[in-house]
């Protein structure tokens, strides 16, 4: 299964970014054979509104089933949602552990955003 | 002719210098309370409230079953507001501007216009002065289309007293340009003189003629004269720090009206503001 992790590097030994939409990396791990994509996000990262819901469309067209992150907002969270993409927050350490985690089913999925917008 | 009561800082003094600029003048006036997130000026002036009406915004609606998700509504929002997540297109409306570029862009027309209320606008009279204010709806963000409402009742044969927000965001944007002159209302203070700067560029970007009103004078230091001096901008009024003002404030009654020689100081700044908005800065 394909999932998504936010990160604040190119490798999975790097440490998660605890943000989700604005992130600056999103690796896309295969959490079987670990392989993975990187993908560059200062794009939403600089981007004047709407970076979580970008970045959930973007972990969307890639396959992703489930995201690990630290903090998901409720734009975020409700595109995520609608697109059938499981959301665990709260995950720490580095890419490696939790891929681990996930992988040893020890996450918890969220029912709600753990984060306020911001903006509105 | 539109005179906008600006500042930068908030506190300064904004609507008390509409509002007593308003109870002053003999002239057809007009007080349009553009400060839509936190209206007062209804509070010193009271008048009676005659007719109301909403103001509304059209959002997109997208009929999924035409859509192909082909994602040039997402590519062409610079807010978000639309996105294609997974096999759903999804819309949110808090972030939303309104520009339309959704509905022109679909190729399916697979997307409708909606309306959503922001807020509402409320007009009337008292002692012969015409009052608008508008007031945005708790929840809701989107202030300019609430301003841009208040200010269709501009009218060319009066004298249309802006109170604007603080700040130099949009909602001041769409409540000083195409004003004839704007009064930046100021205080003596570091704070005040730093957030007159950014207003003072504001204004200048938008070229609209710009005087000063200093109010709480006695506090603080000379600095904003000196700014005032420096840059050329005239200073049309100083309202001293007076206790017998802020008393009379604090219970939401004019100083033009109950400390009478106020009436006339606020007449000679309107003759001023009228100077400055025919010949300019």
């Amino acid at each position: 299964m394909k999932i998504a992790v936010s990160s604040t590097g190119k490798d999975l030994d790097a440490a998660m970014d605890p943000r989700f939409g604005r992130a600056s990396y999103i690796l896309i791990i295969d959490s079987v054979t670990l392989e993975y994509e990187v993908i560059d996000n200062s794009k939403n990262k600089e981007a004047f509104k709407g970076a979580g819901i970008q970045t959930a469309a973007l972990i969307c067209e890639k396959g992703a089933r489930a995201l690990l992150t630290g903090f998901c907002g409720p734009n975020a969270f409700k595109g995520l949602d609608a697109a059938g993409v499981k959301v665990a927050n709260d995950v720490h350490g580095t890419i490696k552990d939790a891929v681990s985690q996930f992988n040893k089913g020890n996450l918890v999925y969220a029912d709600k955003a753990n984060a306020e917008a911001h903006w509105v | 002719m539109i005179i906008s009561v600006a500042s930068g800082k908030g506190g300064t003094g904004k609507t008390t210098v509409a509002t007593n600029l308003a109870y002053s003048l003999k002239e057809k006036v007009q007080l349009l309370d553009c400060d839509v997130e936190a209206p007062n000026s209804h509070l010193f002036l009271n008048p009676e409230i005659e007719k109301k009406h909403l103001v509304n915004a059209s959002v997109p609606k997208v009929d999924q079953a035409k859509c192909s998700l082909c994602k040039k509504c997402m590519d062409i929002c610079r807010y978000g507001a639309i996105a294609v997540l997974g096999k759903t297109v999804m819309t949110f409306e808090n972030l939303c501007h309104s520009c339309g570029g959704c509905f022109q862009v679909c190729p399916e027309n697979a997307i409708v216009e909606k309306n959503r209320t922001l807020g509402t606008v409320e007009s009337g009279h008292v002692n012969g002065i015409s009052f608008i204010h508008g007031r945005l709806n708790i929840g809701q963000v989107m202030v300019p289309p609430i301003i841009r409402e208040v200010r269709t009742f501009e009218k060319k044969n009066m004298v249309n007293i802006i109170d604007a927000p603080p700040g130099t965001s949009c909602p001041v944007i769409a409540s000083v340009n195409h004003a004839d002159v704007v009064l930046l209302v100021t205080e003596p203070t570091p704070f005040g003189l730093h957030d007159l700067k950014l207003a003072v560029k504001t204004v200048q970007a938008l070229n609209v003629p710009h005087g000063l009103v200093i109010n709480r004078v006695g506090i603080g230091d000379s600095a904003v004269e000196a700014f005032a001096k420096e840059h050329h901008l005239p200073v049309l009024m100083k309202i001293p720090f007076d206790k017998q003002i802020a008393l009379v404030y604090s219970k939401g009654l004019l100083i033009a009206k109950e400390l009478p020689e106020y009436k006339e100081k606020f007449i000679q700044l309107y003759k001023k503001t009228k100077e400055l908005a025919t010949k300019g800065n």
